[in-house]
């Protein structure tokens, strides 16, 4: 799922101070499981929010609503009626969220609540770790199931540099080395021997680097 | 054991204190509450095991943001107790009593009053 | 292998001497003046010099820069260039402007993480990695073509080269890693400071076991360390660095005042062991700002005077 993190409400309060009505709108997808954006972190940030202008002498109308998605029409639609009553949106989507929400509301003041970090797991209550950078051509099948563009910080896609020490990369004690989990599945898989195929160069017109990507698929469209 | 404490305070129950969340504690000062006391049994003591840590942690960060939009972390305490400590549930209650005396109301119910 | 010789490093090898090269790190300013300085003082004791690309990710003057002005002094460079800065068409255009000055040796790498660096906020490149490199260099001048395919006009000439590390982890594809790199094209290989003597000697086992040693040709690393203090540091604070304990231990029991000797000391009596065996062809002495030893160093491991090729 995408992972995303709250942002400073400092932050938040410097996009709308000058506002007097406002809508924080909340996503009921990632966001919510990763516990950035969803109607609990909603009500927190409005209710901070209420409390910050009182406290400036303005009694400023925020209203909370949380949709099941930001990146569909159907559910952006769901505010259609109200969008317009505010002066600002403050959305606690990701940045596909976010942008969706900005398209479809032209005039509309849309401000990000969030910052969207990466494509990532939940290894466990309170912390979310990066597994895919979303390459267009996926190589899992050549690395053992374990994706060294997301997990090696220099991408390496022929093995370990020189800076692997006791299965951890030189940047950060705490970071497993990719390519120690990457051969250490192998040799689980009895496939150690595929380490030595090279990988070609790889084709990134499908990353980022190609330009915004989009995905078509004909046999499904209406 | 017929111990006083202050008036001022209105006890809400919950089953745990890993049960309050940041949204309770500023609920509560949203609707005018000029303080906060969130009491939990003693560390080690938690039937669920960990509820008061985490009480603690939603605690901590509730101070945080109280300081960043004006209304103040010190209006916001939590006190460990055991669950038949009347005498210091007794003192404690006075003590944030006197200290939400110290600082006057809840600075929002000035304002609210003000923009209406 | 190859047996015309691309430059004098490769005929050095290819005649079958111990080769012997150092390396020289280029000033924070635009003064050419401290590299050739450098270049001066170990000219003759080495057969090429490595000119760092901007190492430790902190930003310098660049390797291909000071390789012309050794060039031009008649001291052979060697181009060092890691794939952390540049995506496939600065590679490639880097490489051909190397050729255009003849730079006749090139190291391939992939360059340490710019975290470590002066610009740790800064993007990292890796279109390619140091594998992909020898592959992209070795295209280039063997069959004369672009990554994308067309024709080269004057392809590049280079004796084309690797790092390798073999006290990383994990130890056992340090040998196939190895293997990796010369079925890329590597040429010869300059591997990481020595200093775990034991597990160097295990790690050339395996590369003799595999015949690695008569496809490559294999630079032994050398550092002399100048106190006790930069012992501990690369032992405790330097990745992928296997530094023994008895050999901190030496250090630190030498008076302060002979430190520096003993770090000299310790450094030839590596050298000695390195030559017995198998499979070392020569050595890389890297002396990290204190390139005055290195003549010092080659004179007394006996690789002094140089052997007269040309």
């Amino acid at each position: 799922m995408i992972i995303a993190e709250k942002k400073p409400i400092e932050e938040i309060i410097g996009y709308i101070d000058d506002c007097e009505k406002l809508l924080i709108l909340g996503c009921n997808e990632c966001v919510t499981v990763c516990e950035a954006g969803g109607k609990k972190e909603v009500g927190v940030l409005a209710s901070a929010l209420r409390m910050y202008f009182l406290n400036q002498g303005r009694e400023v109308k925020i209203d909370e609503i949380t949709l099941e998605r930001q990146c569909d029409h159907e559910y952006l639609e769901e505010i259609r009626d109200v969008a317009d009553q505010y002066d600002a949106i403050v959305s606690l989507a990701c940045g596909v969220g976010v942008q969706f929400l900005a398209e479809k509301y032209h005039s509309q003041r849309v401000y990000p609540g969030v910052n969207t970090c990466f494509l990532g797991a939940t290894e466990e209550r309170g912390r979310w770790t990066e597994r895919c950078q979303a390459c267009g051509t996926c190589i899992l099948a050549y690395t053992g199931g374990i994706c060294p563009i997301a997990r090696c910080a220099k991408r390496l896609l022929n093995g370990p540099c020189g800076g692997s020490s006791n299965g951890k990369c030189e940047i950060n004690p705490e970071l497993d080395c990719a390519w120690q989990l990457i051969i250490d599945r192998l040799k689980a898989l009895g496939r150690l021997e595929d380490y030595e195929k090279l990988l070609e160069i790889k084709d990134w017109s499908t990353d980022r680097a190609g330009g915004p990507r989009k995905v078509v698929r004909e046999d499904i469209q209406i | 054991m017929r111990l006083n404490y202050p008036t001022s305070l209105r006890i809400i129950r919950v089953p745990c204190s890993g049960k309050v969340d940041i949204i309770h504690i500023l609920r509560a000062f949203e609707k005018g509450a000029d303080g906060v006391c969130v009491f939990s049994c003693m560390d080690g003591d938690c039937h669920f095991k960990t509820g008061n840590f985490r009480a603690r942690k939603r605690v901590e960060q509730a101070q945080k943001l109280l300081d960043t939009i004006g209304t103040g972390g010190e209006r916001l305490k939590m006190y460990s107790l055991g669950s038949g400590d009347g005498p210091p549930f007794a003192k404690y209650a006075t003590e944030m009593h006197e200290k939400i005396k110290e600082l006057g109301p809840n600075p929002i119910k000035k304002h609210k009053k003000n923009a209406a | 292998m190859s047996d015309t010789a691309r430059s004098r490093l490769h005929r050095m090898l290819l005649e079958g001497h111990l080769a012997v090269t150092s390396e020289c790190g280029p000033p924070r300013g635009s003064d050419a003046e401290s590299i050739k300085k450098k270049a001066e003082m170990i000219k003759d004791y080495v057969d090429a010099v490595n000119i760092t690309d901007n190492q430790t990710s902190v930003t310098r003057l660049c390797s291909m820069a000071a390789c012309i002005h050794l060039k031009l002094m008649g001291v052979e460079p060697v181009l060092q260039m890691v794939t952390r800065d540049r995506n496939r068409i600065a590679i490639q255009s880097d490489i051909l402007g190397a050729a255009s000055f003849d730079i006749p040796n090139m190291l391939c790498l992939s360059g340490d993480h710019q975290s470590f660096g002066d610009c740790p906020q800064g993007q990292n490149v890796h279109d390619i990695d140091s594998m992909q490199l020898i592959q992209t260099v070795r295209l280039m001048r063997d069959e004369g073509k672009f990554l994308g395919g067309a024709e080269i006009n004057r392809p590049p000439n280079m004796f084309v080269g690797a790092a390798a590390n073999p006290f990383a982890d994990p130890f056992e594809i340090r040998v196939p890693r190895l293997a990796k790199k010369v079925a890329a094209g590597a040429e010869f290989i300059q591997t990481q400071c020595i200093y775990n003597l034991d597990k160097f000697e295990e790690w050339m086992k395996g590369v003799c076991d595999r015949g690695l040693h008569e496809k490559v040709y294999i630079l032994a690393g050398v550092t002399p360390f100048k106190s006790a203090g930069m012992a501990k540091f690369m032992k405790n604070r330097v990745p992928g660095m296997d530094v023994p304990d008895e050999v901190v231990k030496r250090m630190a029991d030498t008076p302060k005042e002979k430190q520096p000797e003993e770090g000299i000391n310790i450094c030839i009596e590596s050298i000695e062991r390195l030559k017995t065996i198998k499979g070392v062809s020569g050595f890389h002495i890297m002396a990290i700002e204190w390139e005055q030893k290195v003549p010092e160093i080659v004179e007394r491991a006996e690789l002094y005077p140089r052997p007269k090729i040309d």
